[in-house]
């Protein structure tokens, strides 16, 4: 089977669940008659039809309340934020109405929200967000932000089954620059399980998204100097695979988090928490942080370079780790 | 399209009338019984009154069958009622107790039933439940169940952003939905003059382009003749209805609220426009009721509250280990929702759900920068032009105009993964 883009992963897996399923409906912004602004859902129109693939005015939270509306009723809606960045728009019906909806009257919203996150594209600052960390503290979301085709495919297809309302972020850099052979046929991957990508004793390098594979870069050029890496994906937020990455630690002892979001908030204090509170005696260095800068994402690209980490920065900061 | 007055009052049969009059004086009992649960200290958080708009929540609840959706407001208690909520769940609800529906988990009136009552929870965000029931009718219309959905707005709520995005979606989708907007004058402390710069607030409904109504929210057969129509004309497919009932809050935003900021001349005027009073003299004029039926009314009412209100006092707190239950829906038994198909399944899938991207429309544009050349419309609501005639036009049309490619290799994915299931 040849290979596939990241895109065509998220395109094949949204064909495939609404084809098995006519209880999927996508809904969105230039979703049908476009395809989407990246083409995510081109061909979905013209096969499922208007009742299935719905345009919608620009109007964020109307989407989520739509889509939410819909689950009520049986059915498993899709919604789709052209951006990501513009999730801030629908913040309320989300994190209010959505994801309290089970814990509160019973009421389960099985809908995926998913759409283009994050930057290194020269989107400028309204269209490279990683919006992650504004929901992770919100109760009832579950998380999801894939790294590479099979599980963005295997992923998405998981989510839009599950009963409970999954962000699911797609990093645009990812959706064209990679391709990879995918299993033949109808897979998921499960919700909530962190994977190890590359095997390492000297210390663990926890990433997920874009970040996973600047990450994988820095572990080889590591290994030329002889420091063994294990790279931790973690694929899912939240809930948080703490498992596989407690196991990594005890092997290890010590841990670098990579990510894109900016630092301060970011996963990686819950990481160093997680691991204070239950692994104190397995450390044998602090927990270091490779993170974007506390600023807005910005547009020039000398400028976003700087503000992004890359594999210059995690190669520095894994070989100041190892020195423990 | 100007806002028209209310729909001409209906002729109702003598039981709807007296179910009208029996909703009202529950509705306004249950709230009484509350408020003296109040004032004992046993409702644990706010408590919300809707007297003097009973005749809102009554009149177009009942305009709603069985199978129908709604979504209260605060102050729709009445609603809940018609819908078939016991006053056990809404005393129980503000008590906190574990007995009620949601467990202890909210309180007041948020709370819902997706199974059967096919009622949606509120929130206190205002407006949020205008897409949401927007998606409802959505996807009532999607399964062909042919339901309509309600929900309740105040003068306050109608200027949050999401009554704009969602009454603009319902009216963009020709959604199966009636809004109610509960016209009562105050925002809390702010009264509806310095909200909005309209007359009528029912005017908002010009913006979406669509029908709407205004009704005198005090008069009980009015306000369902009103939501009647307008309930039977979005089932008929007319698209959403905006319905303005013109009333007055007479308590506080809450309680603890003595709402001395209204002027007592204001009061004094809605005050002689009691929902129940003007319906009482209406029924007993037309010799519907007399003091013997009310008395039944009233002893049937008495009875229900009274055990009702001792079950409520009766039960217990949820325990607090259940604090930490329920966040996610694990397992198939919480969601046990299945859609309810009414029409043939094979509509909405391939091949019959399938659509041509493209149609051509005969010289498209006739502006004078206009090429004056026929051009594809890729759908949109120009319906296709006839076989013959797109195939004669195709030709003629730009090459840069032809259609990309589409479809097939998702086309091919998904024939993999339908048969492997």
């Amino acid at each position: 089977m040849a290979p596939i883009t990241f895109l065509e992963a998220i395109r094949q897996a949204m064909f495939e669940e609404m084809a098995a399923d006519p209880s999927v409906v996508l809904i969105g912004e230039d979703v049908g008659v476009y395809g989407g602004a990246f083409k995510t859902s081109e061909g979905l129109l013209e096969k499922f039809g208007w009742e299935r693939v719905i345009d919608t005015p620009i109007s964020e939270s109307a989407i989520i309340g739509a889509a939410c509306g819909m689950s009520y009723l049986g059915l498993r809606p899709i919604a789709e934020m052209q951006f990501i960045d513009f999730i801030a728009c629908c913040f309320n019906q989300l994190t209010n109405f959505v994801a309290k909806g089970h814990y509160l009257w019973n009421a389960p919203a099985p809908i995926v929200v998913r759409g283009p996150s994050g930057g290194g594209v020269h989107g400028g600052p309204f269209h490279s967000l990683s919006p992650e960390m504004y929901f992770l503290h919100t109760p009832g979301f579950k998380i999801v932000y894939p790294s590479t085709p099979t599980d963005a495919k295997g992923l998405l297809k998981a989510s839009i089954r599950d009963n409970n309302p999954v962000l699911f972020f797609e990093h645009k850099f990812l959706y064209r620059r990679i391709k990879e052979e995918i299993p033949e046929g109808d897979y998921t991957v499960p919700l909530g399980k962190a994977v190890v990508r590359r095997e390492g004793k000297h210390l663990t390098i926890i990433s997920y998204a874009a970040m996973m594979h600047t990450s994988l870069e820095a572990a080889a050029a590591l290994a030329k100097e002889g420091i063994e890496a294990e790279v931790i994906d973690l694929r899912t937020l939240l809930p948080l695979d703490e498992e596989t990455i407690l196991r990594s630690i005890r092997k290890t002892n010590k841990c670098l988090v990579v990510h894109e979001d900016t630092k301060t908030g970011g996963i990686s204090g819950e990481i160093a928490a997680i691991l204070f509170e239950k692994a104190f005696h397995d450390l044998d260095g602090p927990v270091l942080r490779v993170a974007s800068l506390d600023t807005p994402v910005p547009y020039a690209p000398t400028l976003e370079e700087a503000f992004l980490p890359n594999a210059q920065k995690v190669f520095t900061a894994a070989k100041d780790l190892a020195r423990f | 399209m100007p806002a028209i007055e209310s729909a001409a009052k209906k002729k109702l049969s003598r039981q709807q009338y007296l179910d009208l009059y029996y909703f009202m004086r529950l509705n306004r009992e249950v709230e009484d019984t509350m408020t003296r649960l109040f004032r004992q200290n046993k409702i644990v958080g706010g408590l919300y009154s809707s007297l003097g708009q009973e005749a809102i929540s009554v009149g177009s609840a009942y305009a709603l069958q069985k199978k129908d959706w709604m979504a209260p407001m605060i102050r729709n208690i009445g609603a809940l009622l018609v819908k078939g909520v016991p006053p056990r769940d809404i005393f129980t609800q503000h008590m906190a107790k574990y007995t009620s529906p949601t467990k202890g988990k909210d309180g007041t009136s948020h709370f819902g039933d997706l199974e059967n009552l096919h009622i949606v929870s509120p929130i206190s965000m205002l407006g949020d439940l205008i897409p949401v029931l927007t998606g409802v009718a959505m996807a009532g219309r999607y399964l062909g169940q042919k339901i309509v959905t309600m929900t309740w707005i105040g003068d306050g709520g109608s200027s949050t952003g999401v009554f704009h995005e969602g009454l603009n979606l319902a009216a963009s989708q020709k959604a199966a939905f009636v809004l109610i907007l509960e016209n009562n004058q105050w925002a809390y402390s702010t009264p509806v003059r310095r909200q909005v710069p309209l007359e009528n607030l029912a005017d908002r409904a010009k913006a979406y382009g669509i029908s709407s109504y205004i009704v005198d929210g005090n008069d009980a057969v009015a306000m369902y003749s009103t939501a009647k129509e307008a309930v039977d004309r979005a089932r008929a497919g007319e698209g959403p209805i905006l319905i303005e009932a013109k009333t007055f809050r007479r308590r506080g935003h809450a309680q603890h609220d003595p709402a001395e900021y209204v002027p007592a001349e204001q009061r004094e005027y809605w005050e002689k426009r009691d929902p129940i009073t003007l319906y009482e003299k209406f029924l007993t004029g037309e010799k519907i009721l007399d003091a013997k039926g009310e008395k039944e009314i009233e002893d049937k009412i008495n009875t229900l509250l009274e055990k009702d209100r001792e079950f409520a006092e009766n039960s217990p707190m949820p325990p607090p280990e259940f604090a930490s239950e329920g966040v996610y829906c694990t397992g198939d038994d919480c969601h046990k929702i299945r859609p309810k198909w009414e029409r043939p399944i094979s509509e909405v899938t391939p091949p019959k759900s399938s659509v041509e991207p493209v149609w051509i429309v005969e010289g498209f544009g006739r502006g004078k920068t206009s090429s004056r050349e026929n051009a594809p419309i890729h759908f949109g609501d120009t319906q296709p032009a006839p076989e013959e005639s797109t195939a004669k036009t195709k030709s003629l049309a730009k090459p840069a105009a032809k259609p990309p490619a589409r479809k097939p290799a998702p086309a091919k994915a998904a024939a993999r993964g339908k048969a492997r299931r």
